[in-house]
C-alpha cells in the first residue's frame, strides 16, 4: 500500500462517500486510487472554488463532515476563500491538497505554494505529510479534528512522493489523542443553575440563538426550553431554522437587518441568553450600546468567544445541546412559585406582540418591476409546501438580505448562507453540496445576477452528475447591495456597481442543456419557479427585480439596533 | 483596565510551524508581543515558549484563550510577578577606546555580577544576566561608553516553589 491507497482506504472509515474536487500533477496518485478501487464517490468541478463550498454545503445540510480535493499551487490556491468561509462560519471540511516532492519543497517548483502556511490562520489546524507513515493517524486527526468541539476546517498537503511511498505495516488507528485539544461538552452545573434563575426572574427575557444550536443539533432542546419557560426567540443569519420561525415564540433574525421587534426585544430585555453565536457586528451593531438593560448569559463551545465581542455576565461553556438539556433539567424542577413569575412576563409578551403589529410591512406585491420580496413569498410558499425537505441557499447580497428577512424557515439545516465571510458565489456551490448531500430534497439557491456569475461555470457539474439546483435570480442587472450603499450613505455616488453586459441567462442555461426562464411580471414569478422545480433539471429562473429597492429596515453599519433606518 | 505587561509560558508540541501558529495569531488579532523566547524542556515532545505581551485584563483573557484553542499549544499560564521568578539574558558589546573605560567597565560589570566573554583592542562584550529592569539599568550605564550591538533573549520565566506549568488545567 502507498501513501495514496492509505488516505483512501482512511476516508473510507472515516465514512467519507463523497468527494468534490479537480485533480492535478500533484495529486494524481491520489486519483489513481479513486479510478477503479473505492466506495467514494468523486465529483468533479469545474473550479476548486466550488469544490469547497460544495463540500461546505454538504457539511451544512447534513452535518456530515465534507470533503473536497486539489492539486498543488492554484488549486490548493482557489480553495482559501471557501477554507475561510467554513472557518469563519464553523463548518466541518476536509480539504486534501497535492503538494510538490518533499525534495522539491522550497525550491519554488512548478505549481508549489506554501499551502500549510498560506492557510494556517484560516484552518482549525493543517497538516504537511512528510512520512508515509502518518498517512493513516493524519485522516484520523484531520475528521476527528474538523467535526469535534467548534467544527471546523482541516487540511492536509499531501507531497506527491509521500503518496506514491510504500507504508509497511499498515493499520488504520482506532483513536487519536491531542495534548492540547480537549473540548469542554459538559457545562459547570453552577453556571447552569445561575443561568436558569437568572432567565426564571426575568421580566424581559429573550434568547438569541446562533448556529452553533443548529450544528450541536439542539432544535428540539432550544423550543422546549423557551415553551416552558415562556421566553421569546431570536436569531442571528446562521441560526435562521434552529426553531421554527413561524412558531409563536419565534421573532426571527435580529441585527443589522433584522427584524424591528427582535432588535427592539434585545435592546429591552433584561436578561439575554445568547447560545451558540460569537455576537457578530452584524449582529450586535455598536457593541457599546448592545442590549444596554440585559444581563446577558453566553454559552459556546468555543470559551474564546466569551467576552471577545461582547461582555458577559453569565459565562457558560459546552456544547449546545447539553447546555440545553442541563437548563431544561434544572428549570423542570422548579417550585411552583419559581414558574409563577412567567406570569409576571405577559406585558413584555404583549409588548412584543404590538411591535410585532406595528412593524409589519406593507409591500405591493403586483408592482412593476418585480418586488424581489415577491420572490420570497413564492418561495415561502414552496418551503411551505414541504418545509422539511426544502432547502434554500443563498448567495450574499440583497437576494440574501431579502430572504433572511422575510423567509420563515422552518427545520434546521435547510437554511444555507455565507455568514461570516459573506462570499458571493458561495451559494450555488453550496446548494450542490447540499443536493448530493440529501439527494430527496429540494434545493433552491437564492442569488443574484452579479454572485451567479461568480461561480455558474459549474452548472456543467450538475448536468454531470443530475444536480437539479434551481437558481433563482433576483436580477437587477447589478450590485446591488452595494449599489445601495452608495444611495444611503455615498451620495448615490454609482462606482462600478452597474453590471453591464450580463448574459442572457436562459441562453447560457440552454448552452449547458440545463432549464431557464426569464420573468418579468409579477404573475408570473410563481409558476416559473414550480416549472423549474418540476423540469428535474438544474435551472435558472432570471427575474427582473426593482433595482431601487431598498432593503428597508436597516441598522446602519456601527449603529445602535433599535435606530434602524427605514421608509 | 490599565495596561500592563504580562509574563505568559505555554507548553506547546516541539513541531514544525508551532511558532508561526502563535505569532501569525498574534499579529492577527492585534495583540502586542514585547518578546518571545523558545527552548527544548525536560520533555522532546514539548517546547516551552516564555511570551511577554501587553495589554489590559481583557486583552490578556483573549490572548490566553486565543493560545488555548490552537491545537499544539498544551498549556498557557500567566505567571505573575509575585509568585515567579523571570530571568533574561543579555550580551552587550561596548566600546573601549576612551582612556580608562576598559576598568571602569569591568567595576560596573562586576557590580551587576555579569561576565565579561570577549576582549578585544577596542571593544568588549559583556554577559548580563537578570530581569528587564536590571538589564535595562546597565544598558544604561554602558551608552556613555557607546554601545556598539546589544543582543537580548527575551525573557524566560518559571514558578516560584514546587508547582509547574504543567501541573495546571488548561
Amino acid at each position: 500500500m502507498n501513501g495514496a491507497e492509505a488516505l483512501i482506504r482512511g476516508m473510507e472509515k472515516e465514512g467519507v462517500e463523497h468527494i468534490f474536487g479537480i485533480l492535478g500533477g500533484a495529486i494524481m496518485d491520489v486519483y489513481d486510487v479513486l479510478f477503479d478501487n473505492s466506495t467514494i464517490k468523486h465529483l468533479t468541478c469545474r473550479h476548486e472554488q466550488v469544490a469547497v463550498f460544495a463540500a461546505s454545503g454538504y457539511a451544512r445540510a447534513s452535518g456530515r463532515i465534507g470533503t473536497c480535493m486539489a492539486t498543488s499551487g492554484p488549486g490548493a490556491c482557489n480553495l482559501v476563500t471557501g477554507l475561510t468561509d467554513a472557518y469563519m462560519d464553523s463548518v466541518p471540511v476536509v480539504a486534501v491538497t497535492g503538494q510538490v516532492p518533499t525534495t522539491a519543497i522550497g525550491g519554488d517548483a512548478f505549481q508549489e505554494a506554501d499551502v500549510v502556511g498560506i492557510t494556517m490562520p484560516i484552518t482549525k489546524y493543517n497538516y504537511l505529510l512528510e512520512r508515509p507513515e502518518d498517512v493513516p493517524l493524519t485522516v484520523k486527526g484531520a475528521y476527528y479534528l474538523a467535526g469535534t468541539g467548534r467544527p471546523g476546517p482541516v487540511l492536509i498537503d499531501f507531497p506527491k512522493d509521500i503518496q506514491q511511498a510504500s507504508i509497511k505495516n499498515y493499520k488504520t488507528p482506532k483513536t487519536v489523542h491531542f495534548g492540547g485539544y480537549n473540548p469542554v461538552l459538559d457545562p459547570h452545573p453552577r453556571q447552569i443553575a445561575l443561568a436558569v434563575k437568572a432567565l426564571m426572574n426575568a421580566e424581559r427575557p429573550l434568547i438569541l440563538s446562533g448556529g452553533g444550536v443548529i450544528i450541536s443539533n439542539a432544535s428540539t432542546e432550544l423550543l422546549k426550553l423557551a415553551e416552558l419557560l415562556g421566553i421569546h426567540i431570536t436569531t442571528t443569519s446562521l441560526g435562521k431554522g434552529a426553531v421554527p420561525e413561524d412558531h409563536p415564540l419565534a421573532l426571527g433574525m435580529v441585527g443589522m437587518h433584522g427584524k424591528r421587534w427582535s432588535n427592539n426585544a434585545v435592546q429591552e430585555a433584561d436578561v439575554l441568553f445568547a447560545i451558540g453565536t460569537r455576537f457578530s457586528d452584524r449582529i450586535t451593531g455598536n457593541p457599546k450600546y448592545f442590549a444596554p438593560k440585559a444581563k446577558i448569559i453566553h454559552a459556546d463551545i468555543d470559551p474564546s468567544e466569551i467576552g471577545k465581542n461582547v461582555e458577559v455576565d453569565i459565562p457558560i461553556v459546552g456544547d449546545a445541546k447539553r447546555v440545553l438539556s442541563a437548563m431544561l433539567q434544572v428549570a423542570k424542577k422548579a417550585s411552583k412559585k419559581e414558574m409563577s413569575r412567567r406570569e409576571k412576563r405577559t406585558e413584555w409578551g404583549k409588548r412584543i406582540e404590538k411591535w410585532k403589529r406595528e412593524f409589519a410591512r406593507d409591500i405591493n406585491y403586483d408592482a412593476v418591476p418585480i418586488k424581489p420580496q415577491l420572490i420570497v413569498r413564492e418561495v415561502q410558499k414552496i418551503i411551505d409546501a414541504d418545509p422539511k425537505n426544502t432547502i434554500i441557499a443563498t448567495e450574499v447580497g440583497r437576494n440574501q438580505l431579502w430572504c433572511m428577512h422575510y423567509m420563515n424557515i422552518r427545520n434546521p439545516r435547510n437554511w444555507l448562507t455565507s455568514g461570516g465571510l459573506g462570499t458571493m458565489g458561495a451559494g450555488f456551490p453550496m446548494a450542490i453540496g447540499a443536493q448530493v448531500a440529501r439527494p430527496e430534497a429540494r434545493v433552491l439557491n437564492m442569488a443574484g445576477d452579479g454572485s451567479f456569475q461568480m461561480t455558474m461555470q459549474d452548472l456543467a457539474t450538475c448536468m454531470t452528475y443530475g444536480i437539479p439546483v434551481v437558481n433563482i435570480i433576483f436580477n437587477d442587472s447589478s450590485l446591488g447591495n452595494v449599489r445601495m450603499w452608495q444611495a444611503l450613505f455615498y451620495d448615490k455616488r454609482y462606482s462600478e456597481t452597474d453590471l453591464k453586459n450580463n448574459p442572457d441567462f436562459e441562453k447560457l442555461a440552454d448552452a449547458y442543456g440545463a432549464w431557464a426562464k426569464r420573468v418579468e411580471r409579477p404573475g408570473e414569478v410563481g409558476e416559473a419557479i414550480h416549472e423549474a422545480l418540476k423540469s428535474g433539471k438544474p435551472a435558472i429562473v432570471d427575474i427582473a427585480v426593482d433595482k431601487d429597492e431598498t432593503v428597508y429596515p436597516m441598522v446602519p453599519p456601527g449603529g445602535v439596533l433599535h435606530e434602524m433606518l427605514d421608509e | 483596565m490599565g495596561e500592563k505587561i504580562h509574563i505568559l509560558v505555554a507548553l506547546v508540541e516541539n513541531k514544525p510551524g508551532v511558532m508561526q501558529r502563535i505569532s501569525g495569531m498574534f499579529s492577527r488579532r492585534g495583540f502586542n508581543i514585547d518578546s518571545l523566547s523558545v527552548g527544548t524542556t525536560e520533555d522532546p515532545h514539548h517546547s516551552r515558549m516564555t511570551i511577554t505581551v501587553r495589554g489590559d485584563n481583557r486583552v490578556l483573557e483573549q490572548v490566553v484563550k486565543q493560545m488555548n484553542k490552537l491545537i499544539p499549544v498544551i498549556k498557557v499560564r500567566d505567571l505573575s510577578e509575585k509568585t515567579s521568578v523571570s530571568r533574561e539574558l543579555c550580551l552587550i558589546k561596548v566600546s573601549t577606546s576612551k582612556q580608562d573605560s576598559r576598568a571602569e567597565i569591568a567595576q560596573y560589570v562586576d557590580i551587576f555580577r555579569g561576565n565579561i566573554i570577549d576582549v578585544s583592542l577596542d571593544s568588549m562584550i559583556v554577559e548580563i544576566t537578570g530581569d528587564t529592569d536590571k538589564i535595562n539599568a546597565f544598558i544604561k550605564l554602558m551608552q556613555p561608553y557607546g554601545i556598539k550591538e546589544v543582543s537580548r533573549t527575551g525573557i524566560t520565566a518559571m514558578h516560584r516553589g514546587h508547582k509547574s506549568v504543567k501541573d495546571q488545567k488548561k
